[in-house]
């Protein structure tokens, strides 16, 4: 051991220099763009606008009173209800895409993946306004439909809840296909083949090998599918066509129109509470699933 | 008034905020024109070469070589920020301090809350000679009659805009909007942005627009979420392209928006009245370019050069010089900027909501979450 060579209060220094040297960057960051933001976030919570806007300094609850208004809550409920059915459809969606690019031969697996990537190479904005010309009311689709007499009136595609899962499903849909692609991916091959070889059907060895063993892949997947479509608020504007309102669209309101930061805020909190208590639910559900596992 | 701009700086300590509050809510009314500092005294033979302006306006709203013109004409350098809308420019210039922004272009209610926290200079109308070519209506805007500290950019109003081969009739009403007849059902857009999105429902129940009535706000609210149901979007920036495309065939929309060089496409302002919008230029307080602000806002009110808005924004100006100007087939494809001034008095002119502002917010959540 180095330990018993070198004095240990400069082995101990020198190791506390490499862990600042390694780790301060990292931590600065987070402590700059992370920890002071939040904790803006959460003073202003307990101030409230002044008459113009702006903020003033007198401490209260109030904001939080508010939130509990069932419009709020409501609103909330709205955001969680359109994130949870856009993850499970997305799960739906994209477990078959994930196996099936891991069945594929190792080169054609590259090209799979580039293609599932690539529509972020176009601007998210861009992708969005283009569903609005294929699918609106004198657009490409429904003007196809009733060119060809399949149709008599134009379908009503867009500015509705469903619209907003669409748009949602399909701009976060690859984040749903990767995770769940290098946890399929990952899989020994062996393990199924074991569990053939045991004389399981292949439904059998899907629903108690492979399915468990990439779990933890799939909730990943949903955290990265649900955490930003809760906070979507460019979606619900141009696919819903502001009928319906998200609890990003309250926030960014309360910021940019109404001018009342300290509430925007408090919503802002809430959604973070939110969001922490569904990344601690995923770890444990994690940790629960791949325990007793033989990967130790 | 002193007291509160020299405590704006400290703005964090608890106490003095209260305080502020506390002073704001005195001064009411008595310090709301402002002078209760008492307007700089200004020189009107000052050397403006050696003055340098920051005037914050949206994008697109003046002409891209104005501030080169301006500079050769009259000597000062004009930086231009842009701001995308009045809750962002108000958020810098009311964040506490100097903003550093001389110049800013913002609507009237906005000129009007700004004014009433004692951050704007008066205008010294002996500096801006060119105040004589505005209309006298544009002396009598509810939130700042005889312009004392904003001088009127563009005016117009809010209507409807329509498509003559898909109404197959002529609307004037607000209730076309609000309960459309059953070929127009879901083909119809309502602006977002609150004010707007109440106005056709407050006219058409004979309210003002600028009502804080508990009980009046109610009704209004029941009546935008009866609309809703025919509705197709709330839509503040692409209404003109969906009524192009057919997608709506009538849609609430501001005079200027309105794409009337569509022959299919008309403009009308609804039997029940509608608003008068204004854009305003005010000076802050806190410039230390007062008299090339001056200039500027003159050099903005010559003919040649305010009627380039009405010409390229196809906004009104109230200015009658520059009016007389604008191209004359502008006019023609544009009838809407040929409304007299008397006619666009008629309409009601928004202001500051004071309290009642996050009522008006609620409702807006309410409806457009209903």
């Amino acid at each position: 051991m180095s330990a018993t060579r070198t004095p240990p209060r400069a082995a101990r220094r020198e190791r506390l220099v490499g862990r600042l040297a390694t780790l301060g960057p990292g931590l600065g960051y987070l402590t700059v763009f992370m920890l002071v933001p939040l904790a803006l976030v959460l003073g202003y919570t307990l101030f409230h606008r002044g008459r113009f806007g702006g903020i003033v300094y007198e401490a209260s609850a109030d904001n939080y009173t508010r939130v509990a208004d069932g419009l709020y809550l409501g609103v909330i409920w709205t955001s969680v209800k359109i994130a949870g059915i856009t993850t499970l459809l997305a799960l739906l969606l994209g477990y078959p895409t994930a196996y099936l690019i891991a069945q594929l031969p190792r080169a054609w697996r590259t090209v799979a993946l580039v293609l599932v990537v690539l529509p972020f190479w176009t601007n998210f904005l861009i992708r969005t306004y283009a569903w609005i010309i294929l699918l609106n009311s004198e657009g490409i689709i429904n003007r196809a439909l009733t060119g060809l007499g399949i149709i008599q009136r134009p379908l009503e595609l867009l500015y509705t809840q469903g619209a907003v899962v669409g748009g949602l499903l399909y701009a976060y849909l690859p984040l749903m296909v990767l995770p769940l692609y290098s946890a399929i991916e990952r899989l020994d091959p062996q393990l199924r083949e074991a569990s053939a070889n045991l004389g399981a059907r292949p439904a059998r060895t899907f629903w108690s090998v492979t399915l468990p063993l990439t779990l933890p892949g799939a909730l990943t997947g949903c955290v990265f599918v649900f955490v930003p479509s809760l906070g979507n608020f460019v979606i619900p504007e141009l696919l819903g066509g502001g009928r319906t309102v998200m609890v990003g669209n309250l926030i960014r309101d309360q910021f940019l129109k109404a001018r009342d930061w300290p509430f925007g805020s408090t919503l802002a909190l809430i959604v973070i509470a939110l969001l922490v208590l569904l990344l601690m639910a995923q770890a444990w559900a994690a940790r629960r699933l791949t325990d007793g596992t033989d990967r130790a | 008034m002193l007291l509160f701009s020299s405590s704006r700086r400290a703005a964090g300590p608890a106490i003095i905020a209260a305080g502020l509050v506390l002073a704001m809510t005195a001064c009411g009314g008595g310090g709301a024109d402002g002078r209760a500092a008492g307007p700089d005294t200004l020189d009107p033979n000052a050397d403006l070469s050696k003055q340098k302006l920051t005037v914050s306006n949206w994008d697109g709203y003046m002409p891209e070589d104005l501030p080169e013109k301006f500079k050769a004409a009259k000597g000062p350098t004009v930086t231009v920020t842009k701001h995308a809308t009045n809750e962002e420019i108000m958020a810098k210039l009311t964040a506490g301090g100097d903003s550093h922004i001389d110049v800013a272009f913002v609507s009237g209610q906005f000129a009007q809350a700004l004014n009433e926290q004692g951050l704007l200079e008066p205008i010294h109308a002996d500096l801006v000679p060119n105040l004589k070519n505005l209309y006298p209506e544009a002396g009598q805007l509810a939130f700042d009659k005889g312009n004392k500290f904003s001088v009127p950019y563009t005016w117009g109003t809010t209507g409807l805009c329509y498509r003559t081969d898909l109404t197959g009739y002529t609307p004037d009403s607000w209730e076309d909007l609000l309960t459309p007849k059953p070929q127009l059902a879901k083909k119809v857009t309502m602006m977002a942005t609150e004010r707007w999105l109440m106005l056709p429902a407050e006219k058409s129940l004979g309210f003002s627009a600028n009502t804080t009535d508990a009980k009046q706000l109610e009704q209004v609210k029941q009546k935008l979420l009866a609309a809703k149901k025919t509705l197709l979007a709330y839509d503040d920036t692409t209404f003109g392209d969906r009524l192009k495309s057919g997608e709506a065939a009538l849609v609430e929309a501001w005079d200027g928006w309105c794409p009337t060089d569509d022959p299919k496409i008309k403009f009308v302002v609804p039997k029940e009245g509608s608003d008068l919008w204004v854009d305003t230029m005010v000076i802050l307080k806190t410039s230390k370019n007062k008299e090339a602000a001056h200039a500027f806002i003159n050099y903005i009110l010559d003919a040649d050069n305010h009627s380039w808005a009405a010409d390229n924004i196809l906004y009104k100006v109230p200015n009658a010089a520059a009016m007389a100007k604008v191209d004359a087939k502008v006019l023609e494809t544009h009838p809407q900027l040929k409304m007299a001034p008397a006619d666009l008095l008629k309409n009601e002119v928004p202001v500051d909501l004071g309290d009642a502002a996050p009522t008006y917010t609620r409702i807006a959540t309410e409806v457009s979450a209903g």
